[in-house]
């Protein structure tokens, strides 16, 4: 297997405040260019919160106030000549439901390409169904490309939002618990196409289930209470945590 | 703390089903070495038809551990507590077979056993006893540091089994009429030597258990 141990991202003492509640505490960790990063920890100890950070979705919030440093590929995501829309399609997010817009399965995922001036059509045609591929989704889909994606089943709404993300070539793909809606079949679908995804997309994961964690991620990030506890490879994190609070939580002793 | 309850129940359930296990291997050793070395073949009976026993109690724990895995998906400790649990149950079965070798061994040679050479295996299935027996005390009190300081007696027990080995041999030079009996001490001697390794076996895995690391003491 190839090993890549680039850096996409470098962050370093990322504190953030909610007002005058700190979410984030000195957070600084490196995410693997091509592998996929999962994020765990109890409710409410700041793993959306990080993620929205890092393709700066948190900007939309009022009264939140960051520093501390992220680098996406060596450059501050912060700086002042950083252009937030071409961030945003850099880094794309896969939210918790599945999202798709009231038109047809084809408009969702032309949406994006569209948006950044793609207008010929055969050009469009190619990205949808390259798209849906990479999705995995073209074979359920391909008869009914001109129908409205809200007939969808969950499973397949989830991965057309995958798709849509696809199509506008990102190079990180956030997804905050992608699956937490779907039953055990659509969820290992998605967990599946992670793994392709992954040769060509940085990938970080919030997920609540940790079986998930340890099945699809290479690296895994403990947070609680703001804090990043433990971060470190998926293995030895599940089987051999360092720290007391990781193994307390991973085992079920949290209370 | 959470709804772990039942988990850590069942954990302990393991636990002590592994205990009952090697004292069960414990007993079935020590009747098959009082058999041997006393000449009183009923021990060495109780030892071959009380293996269905140590059998079945392999099963169960077998069972259990399938069971928490797929009902309970554990993670780091837990885990190492129900991968360690097999280890130990498959390294107690097979101290088991080698306990009932030992007393078909000695029903093959009760009563014309020649003192002499007898000698040699006291000391060594002393040591390998105790091996046993320390061995589990590391895996009940999660005792790292005697499971390592278990292990050094290995050497010793080694040394002793080549020792005994050459001594043997000599033995049935100068008595060529023994042979037939002698030679199953030397079948003895092998059998309480691969005892020791099962148990130092045990002891990595009491401190893999522990630490999350592997180390082969042998
Ligand atoms: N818009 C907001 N305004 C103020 N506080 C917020 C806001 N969003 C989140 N918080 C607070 O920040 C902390 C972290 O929230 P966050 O949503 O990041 O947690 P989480 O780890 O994603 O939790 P969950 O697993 O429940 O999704 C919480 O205490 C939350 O109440
Ligand atoms: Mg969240």
């Amino acid at each position: 297997m190839e090993v890549n141990v680039e850096n996409k991202f470098v962050v370093q003492n990322l504190n953030l405040f909610y007002k005058d509640v700190q979410a984030l505490r000195s957070i600084s960790m490196e995410i693997m260019k091509q592998q996929i990063t999962a994020l765990i920890g109890p409710s409410g100890c700041g793993k959306t919160t990080f993620l929205r950070v890092l393709n700066r979705m948190n900007d939309l919030i009022e009264g939140v106030r960051i520093d501390g440093t992220v680098l996406l590929d060596d450059q501050d995501i912060f700086g002042p000549d950083v252009d937030v829309v071409n961030l945003r399609k850099r880094v794309g997010m896969v939210f918790q439901r599945p999202n798709p817009f009231p038109m047809s399965v084809y408009d969702n995922v032309a949406y994006g390409p569209r948006i950044h001036g793609q207008k010929n059509k055969s050009q469009l045609d190619q990205i949808v169904e390259k798209s849906l591929r990479s999705a995995a989704l073209w074979d359920e889909v391909s008869n009914r490309l001109f129908k409205s994606a809200l007939g969808l089943s969950g499973g397949q709404q989830q991965r057309l939002c995958i798709a849509r993300l696809l199509a506008v070539e990102p190079e990180v793909v956030l997804m905050d618990e992608p699956t937490s809606a779907l039953d055990p079949l659509s969820t290992l679908k998605i967990e599946e196409l992670l793994r392709d995804l992954k040769n060509h997309y940085t990938i970080v994961i919030v997920t609540h289930n940790m079986q998930q964690a340890a099945r699809v991620s290479d690296s895994t990030a403990f947070f609680l209470n703001g804090d990043m506890v433990e971060f470190g490879p998926t293995e030895t994190l599940f089987t051999r945590p360092k720290d007391q609070r990781t193994e307390d939580y991973i085992t079920g002793r949290f209370g | 703390m959470t709804s772990r309850s039942t988990f850590d129940r069942e954990l302990n359930d393991l636990k002590q089903d592994i205990l009952r296990m090697a004292s069960l291997v414990e007993r079935s050793l020590f009747l098959a070495l009082d058999s041997l070395l006393s000449g009183d073949p009923v021990a060495a009976r109780e030892v071959i038809t009380g293996d269905d026993a140590i059998d079945n109690l392999q099963d169960d724990i077998e069972n259990q551990c399938i069971k928490l895995i797929a009902t309970q998906q554990p993670m780091a400790r837990d885990l190492r507590v129900i991968i360690t649990g097999i280890k130990i149950m498959i390294n107690l079965e097979r101290m088991g077979d080698h306990a009932v070798d030992i007393a078909r061994s000695a029903m093959c040679v009760c009563g014309q056993m020649p003192q002499k050479p007898l000698e040699k295996i006291p000391h060594m299935a002393r040591l390998v006893q105790q091996m046993v027996k320390e061995g589990m005390d590391a895996y009940v009190h999660n005792d790292v540091e005697k499971a390592r300081q278990m292990c050094m007696t290995d050497d010793e027990v080694d040394e002793l089994y080549n020792l005994t080995f050459q001594d043997l041999i000599s033995y049935m030079e100068e008595h060529p009429q023994s042979i037939g009996c002698v030679v199953y001490l030397l079948m003895v001697a092998r059998y309480l030597e691969r005892i020791a390794d099962r148990a130092t076996n045990i002891a990595e895995d009491v401190i893999y258990l522990v630490t999350g690391e592997r180390q082969c003491l042998n």
